[in-house]
């Protein structure tokens, strides 16, 4: 028998806005004035909380906190494809994500507090908690998007995660099982070119991300990660195959501008160079102009917006620092089981007693 | 009406019943359909509910993280691990998200997952095909950790354990899939957390569970002592009380276990009857286990696993203790 290549692959990429704020309006996305502004407003509120959340973790408010800067487009526009009712499952960097799906500033703030309030769902659905492992989550995603189909409800999953956590198995477990499964999952993966310090050459020899999803046998695509027409355009595609089952992973292309989290000095694995290059890809700035060159913003309008983004994120630190105040400790054994074990209601007794003991002087 | 099974029939016929009796019961695992489980523990269910019995890649991990997501949409995962050490391979995402999905969301999410899996030595299987990791497993907050020891008891914990609002690891012993037939009523459920006393006596008390309780019994039918057996059937939650109370009484213990013996069971057990029996104490509590190596190859595994003769020579030492 003759040798024969038996199957061939590419890898589509996506660029709607380019760096040099060139368009091709063929491909930007049907969205109203209102929802490009809408899109511009969530970027803006992810960065503003992020600044804050550094701040706040300076001056010892908050814990380790991990900073999206630089993602928002990633972010916002793949989160902005979501119906109401889809499930969010992100990793620990998806503040922009959260927002953009309805989650409240606030609730991200507890859970850098130390509060498992932060954690908690309202109502039960729509996003699971941040996943702090690397990589474990994107099989949450699959669960839930095969537990959907099995329902017959066409609600699906999107799930987010890094460049370093395509080295997982757990990824290429998701990735696989989604494929046998139908399960109705989008996998974004943010490439924001480093696992904390290592660089994404270090992590694979593969030339993008976006094609270990072709072993699976479901599509991968590549798009510009900072350019949010282009992620939304993309995402919105992948969530309606999502939809008829077909998983679909996105690889977006992008840069972490910050630190990986507060506790990492990234000087010592990168030049200034290299994020001063970055900085001037920056995916707010360059949707900013294109809304200014279409007069969809003005000063004006941009004041606006900045003014409510402070005044809400005010009053969430506010809450959030409050709430911290009122927490009850106890509450640590109240969610382990439904039905608390005798042992560990044991437990729970002499440790009110304790508190009680110690108050009582 | 009630039916004399064997255990390996016993879980079949659980399952059966609780895919019939509810939707959301979703039965998955490597090779659980076509061919019904490497112990033919799931035979035939893919015909009677194509949709919700699943053959699933080789993937444990998989199999595990996505009874998560399964879960969150209001499903019931019943998952097979084929062997219990393959479990190491999904660990992580039992420890990591299973048991704590609940506490970290404040209960808005839940995992009601049962895993099921054969543990334990006794069948001169390959290596890694006869641990049984129950401290680890115990050891997470958030687990329930089962042991049925007879077909009876199969199907009265495993319904539980899958009508449970939290996740279940449900082991059981391989050795007893087939080694004997016993009537198993069609409704029977036996709360979890609740121990069982197998034998009454007055002199000695002896803890053992899975296959262990077997060999105990065997064990104890030469030893001229009155000797009361417990089976806990669960170690998480432990039924500490009905362990104590019948230490009162004898004075005496010996936990037997086949998993090593260092930061074993047997260990928590002591502590506890030491914590609230430590005064009724007139011997030290016995271990007899398995040591503290890899579980050996089949020519080693008997002179491993605990056997009746060590078992009484346990129940001798803490009866001659002073």
């Amino acid at each position: 028998m003759p040798q024969e290549d038996v199957a061939q692959f590419t890898v589509r990429s996506v660029q709607v806005l380019a760096e040099d704020e060139t368009v091709d309006d063929e491909l930007v996305p049907e969205l109203t004035d209102d929802q490009l502004l809408d899109l511009y407003e969530q970027m803006k509120r992810s960065r503003r909380l992020d600044e804050r959340g550094i701040a706040l973790q300076r001056r010892g408010e908050l814990g380790t906190y991990a900073p999206a800067i630089g993602q928002e487009a990633a972010q916002v526009g793949s989160a902005y494809a979501l119906a109401d009712d889809d499930w969010l499952v992100p990793s620990f960097r998806e503040q922009a994500a959260l927002l953009t799906h309805g989650t409240d500033p606030e609730q991200i703030l507890q859970y850098a507090m130390g509060m498992e309030e932060g954690a908690e769902i309202p109502g039960g659905k729509g996003a699971l908690p941040p996943a702090i492992p690397v990589g474990s989550q994107p099989l949450h995603a699959v669960g839930i998007g095969w537990g959907e189909a099995l329902q017959d409800r066409d609600t699906i999953a999107i799930t987010y995660f890094g460049d370093g956590a395509t080295s997982e198995g757990d990824v290429y477990e998701a990735f696989n099982f989604a494929g046998v499964s139908d399960s109705q999952t989008v996998f974004i993966c943010q490439n924001n070119r480093y696992a904390i310090s290592t660089g994404v050459e270090k992590q694979t020899k593969a030339k993008t991300l976006a094609q270990k999803a072709i072993a699976a046998g479901i599509e991968g695509v590549q798009v510009d990660g900072n350019d949010v027409l282009g992620v939304y355009r993309v995402a919105r595609e992948a969530v309606e195959k999502a939809r008829n089952g077909n998983p679909v992973l996105i690889e977006a292309l992008t840069y972490r501008r910050s630190m990986h989290t507060t506790s990492d000095d990234p000087t010592a694995y990168r030049g200034h160079e290299e994020e001063a290059e970055w900085e001037l890809r920056d995916p707010i700035l360059r949707f900013q102009v294109f809304l200014e060159n279409r007069e969809i913003l003005d000063e004006e309008t941009e004041g606006t917006i900045d003014e409510r983004i402070e005044s809400e994120l005010a009053d969430a630190i506010d809450q959030a620092n409050k709430e911290r105040q009122a927490i009850d400790p106890a509450d640590m054994f109240r969610f382990v089981y439904d039905d608390m074990p005798s042992e560990l209601e044991q437990q729970s007794d002499a440790f009110e007693e304790g508190v009680e003991g110690d108050t009582d002087g | 009406m009630a039916e004399r099974l064997r255990m390996v029939e016993a879980v079949r016929d659980t399952l059966d019943a609780e895919l019939a009796r509810d939707d959301s019961v979703v039965v998955y695992g490597e090779d659980v359909g076509r061919v019904g489980g490497v112990f033919r523990a799931t035979q035939g269910l893919i015909n009677d509910y194509p949709d919700r019995v699943f053959d699933t890649p080789v993937a444990e991990a998989g199999i595990i993280g996505t009874g998560v997501g399964l879960a969150a949409t209001g499903m019931k995962p019943v998952a097979e691990i084929q062997f219990q050490s393959f479990l190491y391979q999904g660990f992580h995402q039992l420890a990591q998200h299973v048991a704590r999905i609940r506490s970290r969301s404040r209960g808005t999410i839940t995992c009601p997952m049962t895993i099921r899996m054969p543990y334990g030595g006794g069948i001169h299987a390959l290596e890694l095909h006869s641990e049984s990791y129950e401290a680890g497993f115990s050891h997470l907050p958030g687990l329930q950790v089962v042991f049925p020891s007879s077909p009876a008891e199969t199907k009265g914990l495993l319904t539980s354990a899958i009508r449970d609002p939290d996740p279940v690891i449900f082991m059981e012993p391989t050795r007893l899939y087939r080694s004997f037939r016993e009537e198993v009523p069609d409704q029977h459920k036996i709360p979890l957390g609740e121990a069982r006393v197998v034998e009454f006596g007055d002199d000695v008390t002896v803890v053992a569970w899975g296959s262990m309780l077997r060999k105990t019994l065997d064990a104890v039918n030469d030893v001229e002592a009155s000797v009361e057996v417990i089976d806990p059937r669960t170690l998480y939650p432990l039924d500490t009380q009905t362990i104590v109370e019948s230490v009162k009484k004898t004075g005496r213990c010996v936990v037997v276990h086949e998993a090593p013996k260092t930061a074993g069971m047997g260990g928590e057990i002591t502590a506890r009857i030491n914590e609230e029996a430590f005064l009724y104490l007139e011997a030290p509590v016995e271990r007899v286990t398995g040591y503290d190596v890899p579980v050996p190859l089949f020519a080693r595994e008997d002179d491993y696993l605990p056997d009746e003769d060590r078992i009484r020579n346990g129940i001798s030492r803490a009866l001659e203790f002073g």
